[in-house]
C-alpha cells in the first residue's frame, strides 16, 4: 500500500486501543447482522414505508424511546469504565487521554442524545392524546426533527471508531477546546452533531408549543389541560429561548476552528468567557428542559395511582410557569469563579435560590395527592416516591452550590458531579423511567410486568445511593472532577470503591429494565380496555396501541381530568355525547421519505466539516438546499382517510 | 367555526379572514413561523452580544471607523428598507388578488435584495483585499459574522422568494401560495428589523466611537 493511504487510515481509524478494535469488529458484526436479518426476513420495505418514513407522532416516538434506550446503554458503559478506572488508586484501566474521552462522550451523550430524546418520546407519544390531537402541529417537521436527531447521535458515535472522540469537556470550552490546544476532529464531531441535533431539538420545541397552543380539543381550556401538557410546553417555551445561544455558542467556536476566527482564542482580542456565558445561558434551562418533563409525568402518576385529583393544580402551574421564568436568570451560578464581583454573583446566587421555592411547592403537592389516596404500589409510582428524597438532597445541595462564596469551594469537585447526577438522574431518569412504565402499555398494548420491574428499580435506586452519596463526601474531601487517577493515601481510596460498587448495581437495574422488556414482549399482560391503570386523561379514553388516526371523533372537554368525568358519567347512566355523532372524512399528512433523506444529507455536511473536507461539506449542504426547495413545489402533501375506512378500524377495536 | 378545530382545512375555512388565515392549517403555519422568528432574533441577539463585547477588540488591526464605509452602508440600508416597503405592497396586491402586481412587487423586491447582497459582498472583498480578513482580529471575526449571517439569511430569502415566484406563476393565487407570499414576507421584514439593529450597533456605533 502506498505510504499515504496508510498514514491516511491511521489517522482516519482509530489504533492502538484493544477496546477500539473490539469495537470496530462489533460495529461491523452488528451492522452485518442487521442488514442480514432485513434481508432475509424481506423486511426492507416495511422499515421503509413504516418507519423511515412515518410522520406520525406515535412512531416517532417509539423511535425516540429505543434511540434513547441505547443511547442509555452506551452512555452507562461510559459510565462503568470511568468508575472502574477509579475504583482504586493509582489504577491502570484507561489512559489519561482515554479517561477524557470517555467522559466527555458520558456527558455529552448522557444530557443530548439520551434526555433529549428520552423526553421527545414522551412528548410524541402524549400529547397529541392528551389533548385530542390527531398529530401535532406539524408533522413532517416533528419527522425531520427525529432524524436530524437520529444522524447526529451516529455521528458523534461514529468518532469513537472513526478520527477520534472530543475531549474537552461535555461544556467544551475554549481555549482548550480551540485548534491550537485541540487540533484532531473529535472536536469538530462534538460541535457538528450537537449543531445537528440541536436545529431538531429548536424544531421540537416549536412544533410543541404550537400544538399545544392551537390544537387542543373543544372545551379544553389551558386550565383544563393535564399537568404533563403543561410541563411539555413550559419545557418547549425554553427550549425555544435557550438552544438558540447553543445554537450561537456552537457556530462561533466552529467558526474559531475552521475559518481561524478568533471569538474565544487567547490572542488577537478573542474572550473565552464570552463562550462559557452563552453555552450556560442554554445549559441551564437545558436542565430545566428535561427536568420538567419528568416534573409531568409525577403529576400524571401520583394523580391516577392514587385515584385522586391532583392536588393544588393551579399553584402547580404557576410554580412551573415561575421555574421556566427563572431557570433563564441563573446561569451565571455555574462559574461564580469568573469573578464577575460580588453584586452580579448575589444577583445569580438569589435566583438561583428562589427556584427552590416553586420545585418544593411542586413536591408537597405531589405527597399531599397521595395524602390519604387509594395506593396502588405500581412500577410508575415507585419510580416516583423513588423520585422525591433524590430530589430533596439534590435539591438541597443545589442551593449550597448556589451559596457563591462557598462555591468557590465546591465548585468543580466531586460534590457538585454527586449534585447534578443527583438531580439529572434522580428527577430526569427516574421521571422517564416511570412515564415509559406508565404509557407503555398505551404505546405498545402490553403492560411489563411488575416483578421485574420491582427488582429493576430497587437494584438502581438502592446502586444510586450508594454511587452517589460517597461521592459528596470526595468532594469534600478535596478529589477534583475530571482527574482520570489518583494516588493512595488521600483517604478517597474507600469512598471510591463503595461508589463504584453502586454503579455497578445500577448498571445491574438497567439490564433488569431491558430483562423487564423482554420478558413481558414475549409474556406480558395485553392491555385489552385501551386502560388499564383506570387513568384520568384523554389518551387512556383510547384503545392501545391507538389507531394512527387517534381520534375518530374528536371530544369535547368539559372539566379537568376529561376521561374520569367521562367515566363517571357513564357511570351514572348519563347519555355519552360524542359516540353519536357521525364520522367525518379524517385529514392526514402523507409520509415522506424526505426527512430522512435530508438528515442524512445534514449527516454528510456533518462529516464533511468534521475533517475539513469541504467539497463533501458543500455537496452536502448543497443536498439540503434541494431537498428544502423540493418541499416547497410539493403540494399534494395531505390525504383523507375515507369514513368506512374508520369504521372497519374502530370495529376491529371493538369500538363503533 | 372554533379555531380549536383540526387538521380540516378544506373543511374548516373561514371567509371572513384573509385568504392566507382562511384555512386552519395555513393559520397555524403562520402562528409556528412567527415562533421560528422568536429563535431566530434570539440567534442574532447572541451574536449581536458577542460583537458588542469584541468590537473593541482590534488587536491593533483595522478600527470600525477606519473600516466602514459610509455611502456603502447607507446604500445597502436604503436599498433594504426600501426593499420591505415592496415586499409590503406586495402583500397588498395579493389581498386585492392581483396576481400580475403580486409578481411583479416581488420581483422588484427580490431585485433590491440582490443589489443590497451584491453590494455587502462587494464591501466584503474589500475589506479582505484590504488585509482586514476574519483572522485579523476579534472585531474582525464578529463583525463578519454577525453581517455576515444576515446576509446569507438575505441570500436564502432570495432562493426562497425565487421559488414562490415560479409557484404564484403556476398556480396562481391559492390559499397555499397566500400563505407563502405572507409567509416569506414576514421573514423579509425581520430581515429588515435585524438591519436595522446591525445599521444602528455596527455601523453607527462603529463610526461614532
Ligand atoms: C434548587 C435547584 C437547583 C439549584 C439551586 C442548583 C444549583 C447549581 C449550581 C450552583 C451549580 C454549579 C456549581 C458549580 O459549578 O460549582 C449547579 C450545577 C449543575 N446542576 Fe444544579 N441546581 C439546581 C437544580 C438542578 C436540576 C433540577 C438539574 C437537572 C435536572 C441540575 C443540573 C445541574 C448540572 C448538570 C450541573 C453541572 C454541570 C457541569 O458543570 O458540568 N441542577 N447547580
Ligand atoms: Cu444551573
Amino acid at each position: 500500500m502506498p505510504a499515504s493511504v496508510t498514514n491516511f487510515a491511521t489517522h482516519f481509524f482509530v489504533t492502538g486501543e484493544p477496546m477500539i478494535y473490539g469495537a470496530d469488529v462489533a460495529i461491523v458484526l452488528v451492522s452485518l447482522a442487521i442488514l442480514f436479518v432485513l434481508t432475509y426476513f424481506k423486511k426492507w420495505k416495511w422499515l421503509w414505508k413504516e418507519w423511515l418514513t412515518t410522520v406520525d407522532h406515535k412512531k416517532i416516538g417509539i423511535m425516540y424511546l429505543i434511540a434513547a434506550l441505547l443511547m442509555m446503554f452506551r452512555g452507562g458503559v461510559d459510565a462503568l469504565l470511568m468508575r472502574t478506572q477509579l475504583m482504586l488508586p493509582n489504577g491502570r484501566f484507561l489512559q489519561a487521554q482515554h479517561y477524557n474521552e470517555i467522559f466527555t462522550t458520558h456527558g455529552t451523550l448522557m444530557i443530548l442524545f439520551m434526555a433529549m430524546p428520552f423526553i421527545f418520546a414522551m412528548f410524541n407519544i402524549v400529547v397529541p392524546l392528551q389533548i385530542g390531537a390527531r398529530d401535532v402541529a406539524f408533522p413532517y417537521l416533528n419527522a425531520i426533527s427525529f432524524w436530524l436527531f437520529f444522524v447526529a447521535a451516529m455521528l458523534l458515535n461514529l468518532s469513537f471508531v472513526i478520527g477520534g472522540s472530543p475531549d474537552a469537556g461535555w461544556v467544551s470550552y475554549p481555549p482548550l477546546a480551540d485548534l491550537p490546544f485541540d487540533r484532531g476532529p473529535g472536536e469538530n464531531f462534538y460541535l457538528l452533531s450537537l449543531q445537528i441535533t440541536g436545529i431538531g431539538s429548536m424544531a421540537t420545541g416549536l412544533n410543541f408549543f404550537v400544538t399545544i397552543m392551537r390544537m387542543r380539543a373543544p372545551g379544553m381550556t389551558l386550565m383544563r389541560m393535564p399537568l404533563f401538557c403543561w410541563a411539555v410546553l413550559s419545557a418547549s417555551v425554553l427550549i425555544i429561548v435557550a438552544f438558540p445561544a447553543l445554537t450561537a455558542a456552537l457556530a462561533l467556536l466552529l467558526i474559531d476552528r475552521v475559518a481561524g476566527a478568533h471569538f474565544f482564542t487567547m490572542l488577537a482580542g478573542g474572550n473565552p468567557m464570552m463562550y462559557v456565558n452563552l453555552f450556560w445561558v442554554w445549559g441551564h434551562p437545558e436542565v430545566y428542559i428535561v427536568v420538567l418533563p419528568a416534573f409531568g409525568v409525577f403529576s400524571e402518576v401520583v394523580a391516577t395511582f392514587a385515584k385522586k385529583r391532583v392536588f393544588g393544580y393551579a399553584s402547580m402551574v404557576a410554580s412551573m410557569m415561575v421555574i421556566t421564568v427563572i431557570s433563564y436568570l441563573v446561569w451565571l451560578h455555574h462559574f461564580f469563579t469568573m469573578g464577575a464581583g460580588p453584586g452580579v454573583n448575589s444577583f445569580f446566587a438569589l435566583a438561583s435560590m428562589i427556584i427552590a421555592i416553586p420545585t418544593g411547592v411542586k413536591v408537597f403537592n405531589w405527597l399531599m395527592t397521595l395524602f390519604r389516596g387509594r395506593i396502588r404500589l405500581t412500577p410508575p409510582l415507585l419510580w416516583t416516591l423513588g423520585f422525591v428524597p433524590n430530589f430533596a438532597i439534590g435539591g438541597a445541595t443545589g442551593v449550597m452550590l448556589a451559596v457563591a462564596p462557598a462555591d468557590y469551594q465546591y465548585h468543580n469537585s466531586y460534590f457538585l458531579i454527586a449534585h447534578f447526577h443527583q438531580v439529572l438522574i434522580g428527577g430526569t431518569v427516574y421521571g422517564m423511567i416511570a412515564g415509559m412504565y406508565y404509557w407503555w402499555p398505551k404505546v405498545f398494548g402490553f403492560l411489563l410486568g411488575e416483578r421485574l420491574a420491582r427488582h429493576a428499580f430497587w437494584w438502581f435506586n438502592i446502586g444510586f445511593y450508594v454511587c452517589f452519596l460517597p461521592q459528596y463526601f470526595l468532594g469534600y474531601m478535596g478529589m477534583t472532577r475530571r482527574i482520570y487517577t489518583y494516588p493512595p493515601g488521600m483517604g478517597w481510596t474507600t469512598w471510591n470503591f463503595i461508589s463504584t460498587l453502586g454503579a455497578y448495581m445500577m448498571g445491574i437495574g438497567f439490564i433488569l429494565i431491558a430483562a423487564n422488556i423482554v420478558q413481558s414482549a414475549l409474556h406480558g399482560v395485553r392491555d385489552t380496555t385501551g386502560d388499564p391503570w383506570d387513568g384520568r386523561t384523554l389518551e387512556w379514553s383510547l384503545p392501545s396501541p391507538a389507531p394512527h388516526y387517534n381520534f375518530a371523533r374528536i371530544p369535547t372537554v368539559h372539566s379537568r381530568d376529561a376521561w374520569w368525568e367521562m367515566k363517571e358519567a357513564r357511570r351514572r347512566g348519563e347519555p355519552v355525547q360524542e359516540s353519536t355523532e357521525p364520522l367525518r372524512p379524517i385529514h392526514m399528512p402523507k409520509s415522506s421519505g424526505r426527512p430522512f433523506i435530508l438528515s442524512v444529507l445534514f449527516f454528510v455536511f456533518g462529516f464533511g466539516m468534521t475533517f475539513n473536507w469541504y467539497v463533501m461539506a458543500i455537496i452536502g449542504l448543497l443536498g439540503v438546499g434541494i431537498c428544502l426547495v423540493l418541499r416547497s413545489f410539493e403540494f399534494d402533501t395531505d390525504f383523507y382517510i375515507p369514513v368506512h375506512e374508520i369504521e372497519e378500524t374502530e370495529a376491529a377495536y371493538g369500538r363503533s | 367555526m372554533s379555531v380549536l378545530e383540526q387538521r380540516l382545512p378544506a373543511v374548516d375555512t373561514h371567509d371572513d379572514l384573509p385568504l392566507e388565515y382562511a384555512h386552519e392549517d395555513d393559520a397555524l403555519r403562520i402562528f409556528g413561523f412567527w415562533v421560528f422568528l422568536v429563535t431566530d432574533m434570539l440567534l442574532f441577539s447572541c451574536v449581536f452580544a458577542t460583537y458588542v463585547i469584541l468590537y473593541r477588540h482590534t488587536n491593533m488591526g483595522p478600527t470600525p471607523t477606519q473600516l466602514f464605509d459610509v455611502r456603502g452602508f447607507t446604500a445597502e440600508t436604503l436599498i433594504l428598507l426600501t426593499s420591505s416597503f415592496t415586499s409590503g405592497i406586495g402583500t397588498y396586491e395579493m389581498r386585492r388578488g392581483h396576481r400580475g402586481a403580486l409578481i411583479g412587487w416581488l420581483m422588484v423586491t427580490w431585485i433590491l435584495g440582490a443589489c443590497f447582497i451584491g453590494l455587502e459582498v462587494s464591501e466584503f472583498v474589500a475589506d479582505v483585499a484590504s488585509g482586514a480578513t476574519m483572522s485579523r482580529s476579534a472585531f474582525l471575526s464578529a463583525f463578519f459574522t454577525l453581517v455576515g449571517m444576515h446576509g446569507c439569511h438575505v441570500s436564502f430569502g432570495l432562493l426562497w422568494m425565487l421559488c414562490l415566484m415560479i409557484q404564484l406563476g403556476v398556480k396562481g393565487i391559492t390559499h397555499v401560495t397566500a400563505r407563502k407570499v405572507f409567509i416569506v414576507g414576514l421573514y423579509w421584514h425581520f430581515l429588515d428589523v435585524v438591519w436595522v439593529f446591525i445599521f444602528t450597533v455596527v455601523y453607527l456605533i462603529g463610526e461614532l466611537s
